[in-house]
Parts: structure tokens; sequence; C-alpha cells
């Protein structure tokens, strides 16, 4: 690997850009019927997995809105959505690993007891301490906006890719 | 004295040849003078100065609390610390004052430790680097030492100016910055997928990753509930198993910790090791691996067959999917963790007030940086219904698949597994970076995820210089819950590979000067240290085959120099 001092600003902390769109990197080959319903098992149709135009451009948008609803986080812009098809055909690659009759693993401590505390009140009226973290607060009460106001739709937010 | 282990450090300790207070305000002007290394986020200092105080009580007294009454150490900035900043180096905690001490943190603070502040890491301890997170990468104090240097044939440059640096990994790369530049004897990190061993690797340091269940993961910010462990970074494995006895043990508080009686993690000096039994798993020996890597795996395996253990080939024949289930249960795990953050009880809040789910989502992506986000929305993909067998499911079997495949290779009458740690030594920071952070996971964590994902106990030890004159390290991993096991034959393999010091005098040309008198207190220190049976640990007999901790720069100090290395006493 070349390590000459390359032309940058003598910057303590040069931005590193986006990530790259697209290549990820080592992810394991391109496997077609990533992301259809469940290799054959099922024929449940994904609006994800649907046309070969579709795995080629990514999720559709209302895949991406949904996410973004459930997550409430946004994709920000085409690379975010890039990112989670590289990482979406990376996780592909366990379809590849027979698991007939293997039951899933939760914990490496599943053959232990889980531990519970006898239903004593032990600690607690730190009320006051735990309100000062939050920005707002009226008396002993957290106070967010109001509720039952759906999120507005993509469109109305901010920059999507739409296919 | 910044440079000697625990348990020497405390027995001046304990002879008054240093007092608590000098400790700590040498350990802060140093925190000071390498501040460039960007380890430390915040440095409680006036906090860390009292506690001193009260342990400087306590020793005049004769009522020391224990090894680590007194001693400096640091914590990773993703445990809460009771009334200091605690950020997880993201925009989302920053100015988070938690009201409460994670219970690692507390019983270091029992036992008297002097808390020196909280070290940088990647955001929300997600990545390989250290390089993500709001306050700045971390360098690598081996970026500044005069064996890279020398290597490099650079010209001398003021430390701060070199723009070629070198990472420390990550994700815990502050706080091994920091005890590899001797401003603090140990720190916390936490391991997921190997953001304790990894950093340890490259910055030459002894790395913990103790047993899934072992120590308390109350008060550590979460990551992936099943597989986040405290991991403890020291510069030797004695160091190690004394704060391991100390963090070791069932807390009421995580009902994930084990109720069985543990330790006492003293260990025993390894004389005889022909009853051993090495496994070295062949699928480990991948394209990636760099050949001097591969060299030093092999000299390390024959070491142990030179000196009568038995060393044989196994196989772990899941390993090739091991980073592909790690993505799909990190990232389903993330997706529900990071849903506690939306700006309501603590962390940022934005200025939305249309309606709690915009301010949710406002405050979220305002708090978040992109890896973070990355990793909810895949979380959120992977868990959504139709999804969740394909994906979650699978790998929750395949996880099953990959721990049952550690339990056969230990029940076949293998004790301890030796793999590399990492590909290679330190990259530069200019060359990580063309990579994504997703992409650079998925490579460094190869060796060191699948233990998370067994449980297992895993500790990186330092075994030499590679030819740029950078450390190399392996990992030995150990059955579920025989880390005293693992540390006893860690402590022996560290014995013969002797690996050396880090020089770093050229480092602080421009500190301020000891006097005279203080350099002459730190040169009889060391000889009266000979004479105490501390020595007892290090060499077997020779007197002149210092420690691993120690180190042989001792003679190498110019006297000539106004300063005393920190480093080289």
């Amino acid at each position: 690997m070349k390590r000459g001092i390359s032309e940058v600003s003598h910057n303590l902390w040069p931005v590193a850009s986006d990530a790259p769109s697209g290549a990820p990197g080592r992810a394991g080959p391109r496997r077609d019927g990533c992301g259809s319903g469940g290799a054959g098992s099922t024929s449940r149709e994904l609006p994800f997995a649907g046309s070969d135009s579709e795995k080629a451009s990514g999720p559709s948008p209302e895949r991406i809105e949904h996410l973004e609803r459930l997550a409430l986080v946004d994709f920000r812009n085409r690379e975010g959505v890039a990112r989670l098809q590289a990482a979406i055909e990376f996780a592909g690659q366990l379809r590849a690993v027979d698991t007939d009759g293997v039951a899933p693993m939760a914990s490496v401590l599943e053959d232990r007891c889980l531990y519970l505390r006898a239903d004593d009140v032990v600690e607690g009226s730190c009320a006051e301490a735990l309100l000062q973290n939050s920005q707002q607060t009226v008396e002993e009460y957290f106070v967010p906006p109001p509720g039952n106001i759906t999120l507005p739709k993509q469109s109305e937010q901010g920059p999507v890719p739409k296919s | 004295m910044l440079g000697l282990s625990l348990r020497e450090v405390s027995a001046a300790l304990k002879q008054g040849q240093v007092s608590p207070m000098e400790l700590c305000q040498k350990c802060l002007s140093l925190i000071k003078e390498t501040k460039f290394l960007n380890a430390y986020i915040t440095v409680a200092e006036e906090k860390a100065l009292k506690q001193a105080e009260e342990s400087e009580k306590r020793y005049e007294k004769g009522q020391a609390l224990g090894v680590l009454d007194g001693i400096p150490v640091a914590v990773k900035d993703n445990f809460s610390t009771a009334g200091i900043e605690t950020t997880c180096a993201s925009s989302m905690l920053k100015g988070y004052i938690p009201p409460y001490n994670a219970t690692v943190v507390q019983k270091l603070l029992d036992q008297g430790a002097v808390l020196l502040g909280k070290t940088n890491l990647d955001e929300f301890a997600m990545g390989s680097g250290s390089t993500d997170g709001i306050f700045g990468p971390v360098r690598n104090p081996w970026s500044y030492s005069k064996q890279y240097r020398e290597k490099r044939k650079q010209s001398h440059h003021r430390a701060d100016e070199d723009s070629n640096w070198l990472i420390t990994g990550g994700s815990s790369g502050g706080s091994a910055a920091a005890v590899s530049a001797f401003t603090c004897f140990a720190a916390l990190g936490s391991d997921t997928g190997g953001s304790t061993r990894n950093p340890a690797a490259l910055c030459g340091l002894v790395g913990l990753k103790p047993t899934y269940g072992l120590v308390s993961r109350y008060g550590l910010i979460p990551l992936v509930n099943s597989m986040d462990v405290p991991g403890i970074l020291t510069r030797c494995v004695d160091d190690a198993a004394i704060v391991l006895g100390v963090l070791a043990g069932h807390d009421p508080k995580d009902s994930t910790t084990t109720q069985d009686p543990v330790g006492p993690f003293i260990l025993p000096i390894l004389r005889d090791v022909s009853k051993l039994c090495i496994g070295i798993p062949k699928e480990y020996n991948v394209p990636e691996l760099s050949s001097e890597m591969q060299a030093f795996w092999s000299k390390a395996a024959d070491l142990f067959a030179s000196k009568g253990a038995k060393v044989v080939e196994v196989s772990l024949p899941h390993t090739s999917y091991s980073i592909v289930c790690y993505h799909v249960l990190c990232t389903a795990e993330v997706a529900s963790n990071m849903a506690r953050f939306d700006g309501l009880e603590y962390g940022h809040r934005c200025n939305v007030n249309v309606s709690t789910e915009a301010m949710y989502a406002a405050t979220r992506r305002e708090g978040f940086n992109d890896v973070v986000r990355g990793r909810i929305l895949s979380g959120n993909f992977f868990l959504l219904r139709e999804n969740y067998d394909d994906y979650f499911v699978k790998a929750q079997k395949v996880r099953r698949l990959i721990a049952n495949d550690f339990v056969k290779v230990f029940n076949s009458g293998v004790d301890v597994l030796l793999t590399p740690t990492t590909l290679s030594d330190a990259v530069p920071y200019l060359e990580f970076i063309k990579e994504d952070n997703r992409t650079r996971s998925a490579q460094d964590d190869i060796f060191t995820q699948s233990v998370n994902m067994a449980g297992l106990p895993a500790v990186n030890v330092p075994m030499a210089l590679s030819s740029q004159g950078l450390p190399v390290g392996l990992q030995l991993i150990g059955r579920a819950f025989s880390d005293q096991q693992l540390l006893t034959v860690a402590k022996w393999f560290e014995e013969q590979v002797q690996f050396p010091v880090i020089q770093l005098q050229e480092l602080v040309d421009n500190c301020p000067t000891f006097s005279q008198h203080e350099k002459l207190g730190l040169v009889s220190l060391k000889r009266n240290l000979s004479k105490t049976k501390d020595w007892r640990y290090y060499g077997e007999s020779k007197r002149k085959k210092l420690g691993p901790c120690r180190t042989n720069t001792f003679s190498q100090i110019k006297i000539k120099t106004n300063f005393t290395s920190h480093f080289g006493f």
C-alpha cells in the first residue's frame, strides 16, 4: 500500500466524503433472488424484489417510505439508499447456509435460568435527576409536541430518490 | 513511572514513593500534551484530583482499598458516568450527563481508582477504526513512536503536523490510545464484534473480551444486547486479570450476568505447557491476511509446539458466514436499541414542534450520523414481517451453527484457539477512509466477531513489531467462563514473546522540564522496586529479563535531555 503523504489540507480531520454508492466492497457475489420472498419456500411477492429493473434500481419508493416511517430516520440521499441495497445484497449470502432442523439462537446463555429480582422496591424517588436531562418538562411531565398527527409524506419532507 | 504495571505502581503508592495526587497530575499533564491523539472526549480533571486526594488520605492512614486504589484509569464514552458527560461520540447525546454510574465504573470507583476521563470512539461504537465519531478520529500513538519513524526514515516533525498518522482501530480506539500513550494504567472499552481486541492489536496492548455474562453491562449504552461485553485494555496480561477480578461477578441490575461464583483471577505462572492443546482454525487463513501476519501466526504456533504443547489444526466450518450473520443480527438489534433516542427524555432534541413523530424524525435525523442511520434502516428492513424469517431468524440459526462449531472444537480436547486478531498492522487514516464504514467493519472484524456470537472469552496479546515497526497481536480464544485459564496461557505467551515497549521520547521534546530531583527519585524508585517481591511476576528467575510491561529503554534514556520521558522513566 502506498503511504506517501498525500496532498490534503493540514486539517486535523479531513472530512470523509459519503460512501461510494453501489460498490459494496468485499460483499459476496450479487445474488439473483436476493430479497425475493423465501427463495422459493413461499410465493409471496415483495415490492422490493419485483421486476429485474427494480432490483437494479434498488428498493421501491414505497419501501423506502415504509422503512423511514418505521425507523423514524431518513435515508437522506441516494447514497443512503445505495447503502441499504448493498447491505441487503450482503445479507443475501445467508441463503447458502443449510439450516434445516436448526433452532434459532437468541442468547448464548439460553441454558441458564434468567435471573429475576425480588419484586421489592429498593430504589427510586429520583424524578428530579431524571427530569434534568430532558429539554422540555413541566412539573414532573416530559412534554412532547402534539401526538396523533401522522408524519407528512416523503415528498413533503425532503429529497428522496424516485425510481 | 507511568509505564509501570498496576502491581508495581500500587507498590510504589503503598511505599510512599509516589502519591496518588502526583500520579494523577502527571497523567493529567500528559493527557494535555498528547491532546493531538484525540483519545479523550472529556477529561474530568477536578473530579479526578478529588478522587486522588481521597486516595492519598487512605494511603496515609494505611487503609488502601486494594491494588487499584489511586490508579488513574479511563473509560470509553459509552459507559454511563454520573456527573460526567457521556456522549457515545454522537450528536444525539452531546451534553447528556447520566444520573448514575455504570456498574463496572462503580466497581472501579469503589476500589479507589481515579477516573481521568471518557475516551473517544466510533459513534455508538459502530466501526472498526475509531474514525466516525463527532469528535474526530483517534490517532495511534505508534504513529509517533521511534520504532515506526525509524523504519520510515522520517525527519523530525513536531508530532501534530504529521498528516499521515495511523488509525488506532476501533471502536475503543480512544481507550487504546490512552493506555498506549501511558496516560492511564487501564481503560475500559466495549466489545461487540472485536471493538476491544482490534484497537488492542493495533496499539500493542492486551485487550480482553471476557465471557458474555461474566461482567455486568448495566450502564453500558447497548449496541447489540446479546453480544456486548465490557472490555479491558491494559499493557500486560496481569493487569487485565487484576481489573477483571474487580469487575467480574453477578450484578442484580443485569439479568444476563451469571449467578455462579466467579474468580478470583489470580494467574499462576505456567511453567509446563505440555498438557496444553492449542487449536489453529484453518478457515481463519483467509487470502486477505497479510503474509507478515501469517508468518507471525505460524511463529506463535511453532513457539507453543517447541515448548511441548500440542498444536492441532481444527475446523470451524461456518466461519465464512459469520460476518454476514453478524451483520444481520447487529443491524436488527441496533434498530431496536437506537429506538430509545427520540429527544424526549434525554439527549438532543430538535426544534420541530409540529407533531411528536415529526419531532422524533427530525431529532434522529440531526442526531445520528450516516453509519448509525444506515444500520438502523438495514435492521428495520431485516425485521419487516416478510423478511423476518428469511433474514433475522435465519441469522439466528446460523449463529447457533457458529456457536456449535466452537463447542465441538473445545469438546474435542482443544483448550485454547490461536488466531490472528487483525488482517495486518495499523494503516494510515487516509488509506482507511477510502472504504466506507460497513465495508471496513466487514473486513476488519473477520477474526473477532464470531467470538462475540458464541459469547466466548478472547484476548489479544501483542506479539512483536512488524516490518514497519508497528505492533502485531494474536488472539487467544477460550471456552466459556474459562477466562482465568485463558489469561494464564496469555501470560505465558506474553512472557515468551517479550513485546517491546513503545518509545515515545521524541513526542514530548517540548514538554515542561522535570526537576533533577524528580529524575533521581524515579531512578531510585526503579532500584528499590527491583528489591521488592513484585518482580517475581516478571521473568521467571532472571532479574535482567524484564517483564513485558517494563521497558528496556530505561537504559536508553538520554539524561541530557531536560525531560525525563514519562515513557522511559
